[in-house]
């Protein structure tokens, strides 16, 4: 089966989410890659290190901002040069908006929203939660090529080796696709790593008490060097911006380790750190939902459990 | 002016939910609701209304008895309902709904698409790039801060970065988050009004899209199975007795997280 997966970059790097779907689909068949962009072409050598045999390259001052229409144009280009089975997509805010576009300009089938990809019987095959996660759908598609978006935080990186061809394309622009302009590109800086690159995530709830306390959880952060996320409660509050929100209306998350403090963990915010490799949860509510998902619970005060946990981690990470 | 605010007719957020097994579809045959998602999108273009004026219309694809929730636009000050309500749409996936509906938004033809962010029964969030493909206009999607100024739309947006700022010509398509306004309650006069405003059912035929490209036949996935999910392992909860610390530790070092 032959992969065409969409490389999002963000300042002269490849963006994780990406590049986890460019391993997975070379684990499941032919993986090729197109990246788009303006003053790209040295990220294209770095895709081949996970899998890509070939990276379609356009480099056009025109895709030079991370807007979705002309991409789709992009694409539509790349996909009447070369055949491929199936487009795959990372979610994030541009992904997504690029690839259900596509799905109506080609009147292709989109599935999102995927947790896994598999080949069974030749088929390609995604899997989808629904219903808070509750059921796993499996799904296919009937026409071509197939399109899936992948949810944020689902695949790993892995690191092959390999090197890709480059090859470079023209495409060819509609106007509409460029008609909306990027007026503004205003970007947070923020310590330490963003919360979709964090191996480590320390979130943090309203049993919090109060923005004041956040030193707590940034410390724990630190110590474990992790990020820092927040609820949607507390975003809401205004006690953390909102790159840091984590669930259904925030980001989807996936580090190795997550930490939950003075999170309750209702289904909204579940569906954005479940799989998340080990969940350790510190509320004082032995009924919050977050303990039945946990790997591991401690009911009790997080303003003496944070504080120690972190003396302890740092001691730990000295010796 | 004239803005159109897409609408789903979602089950109601308090009903257990299900997936028919035959159908493999959400079971929609319970009580239903205007997708909260979608006040803010009807909260943003009555805003934009009564600064600049001109219609509000919701557009919506869905049973017959969406109407009368779709009657709480109406009672927030909405002008009229378009709702495409045809047996053959059932079941329509992506590709199939922008279709249908964008062929419903096309008959209208606003100066302005509104979406809002997500439908709260599906995590797609994908809907209004489709639409605008169709329709062929520039979009902005997840806006926070909305403005219209010189036949432009100027949105402001979150992403995984930070904010951008997006002008778009009009006639625009824009999906906005929840986070662009507190929407307002419907008045009881704005209640005993809704009924009496203009609301209007059409079949696919009224629009001209064929039985053929809409509902499953017109869809381009299928739903094959249904599975449990993947089991998580075993879950351990202790109550803190000044050790909770130590043992979160142990328990990190156990696993190799650390």
């Amino acid at each position: 089966m032959k992969f065409l997966v969409f490389l999002e970059h963000h300042e002269g790097r490849l963006q994780k989410d990406a590049l986890g779907l460019l391993s997975r689909a070379a684990s499941l068949g032919d993986a090729e890659a197109v990246l788009l962009g303006s003053e790209v072409n040295e990220l294209a050598a770095e895709a081949g290190k996970y899998g890509a045999t070939r990276v379609h390259v356009d480099d056009d001052v025109l895709l030079d901002k991370a807007l979705p229409q002309p991409r789709v144009d992009a694409l539509e280009t790349l996909l009447g040069n070369e055949q491929f089975d199936a487009v795959l997509f990372a979610a994030s805010v541009l992904s997504a908006d690029v690839a259900a576009a596509l799905a109506a300009r080609l009147d292709a089938g989109l599935n999102y929203d995927l947790t896994d990809l598999a080949v069974e019987d030749g088929k390609l095959v995604g899997k989808r939660p629904a219903l808070g996660d509750s059921v796993y759908a499996d799904v296919g598609w009937t026409s071509e090529p197939h399109l899936a978006l992948v949810r944020s935080g689902t695949f790993e990186p892995k690191e092959a080796g390999g090197s890709a061809e480059v090859a470079p394309f023209e495409s060819r622009f509609q106007d509409f696709s460029l008609a909306a302009t990027m007026v503004e590109q205003a970007h947070e800086e923020s310590e330490g790593p963003s919360i979709e690159d964090a191996d480590v995530i320390v979130a943090a709830g309203r049993g919090l008490g109060g923005p004041d306390n956040f030193g707590l959880v940034e410390e724990l952060a630190k110590a474990l060097g992790g990020a820092v996320a927040a609820t949607r409660a507390v975003v809401d509050a205004g006690w953390y911006p909102y790159s840091t929100q984590v669930g259904q209306t925030g980001k989807t998350v996936s580090p190795k380790l997550y930490v939950a403090v003075g999170i309750s963990g209702a289904i909204q915010h579940k569906v954005g750190m479940q799989s998340s490799g080990l969940i350790v949860a510190i509320n004082k509510d032995p009924n919050a939902p977050i303990f039945e998902y946990a790997d591991f619970g401690v009911v009790g005060d997080l303003h003496e459990i944070v504080p120690k946990l972190t003396e302890l981690v740092r001691a730990r990470k000295a010796a | 002016m004239k803005i159109a605010v897409c609408a789903k007719y979602v089950p109601e957020s308090t009903a257990a939910r299900r997936i028919d097994p035959q159908t493999k579809r959400l079971d929609r045959s319970g009580e239903g609701a205007l997708n909260p998602f979608d006040v803010n999108a009807v909260e943003e273009a009555l805003r934009l209304k009564e600064a600049g004026g001109g219609e509000v219309v919701i557009v919506s694809l869905g049973p017959e008895r969406a109407l009368e929730a779709m009657r709480r636009a109406l009672a927030m000050g909405a002008d009229r309902i378009v709702l495409v309500a045809d047996e053959a749409a059932a079941g329509s996936d992506l590709v199939a709904t922008s279709r249908v509906l964008a062929a419903a938004l096309e008959r209208e033809s606003p100066d302005l698409v509104l979406f809002g962010q997500q439908a709260n029964d599906a995590d797609g969030a994908v809907l209004w790039a489709a639409i605008a493909e169709r329709l062929q206009r520039p979009l902005i999607s997840q806006v926070a801060e909305l403005s219209l100024e010189d036949g432009k739309a100027r949105g402001k947006r979150q992403t995984e970065y930070g904010y951008d700022v997006i002008d778009a010509p009009l006639p625009a398509v824009v999906a906005v988050s929840d986070a662009i306004n507190e929407p307002r309650y419907p008045s009881l006069k704005g209640i005993m009004g809704a009924k009496k405003k203009p609301q209007e059912t059409v079949s696919l035929a009224d629009l001209g899209v064929g039985a053929e490209e809409a509902g499953e036949a017109g869809s381009r996935t299928t739903v094959e199975a249904l599975n449990d999910p993947p089991p998580r392992g075993d879950t351990v909860k202790i109550e803190d007795d000044g050790s909770g610390a130590e043992k979160i530790l142990e328990f990190l070092q156990e696993r190799k997280a650390i």
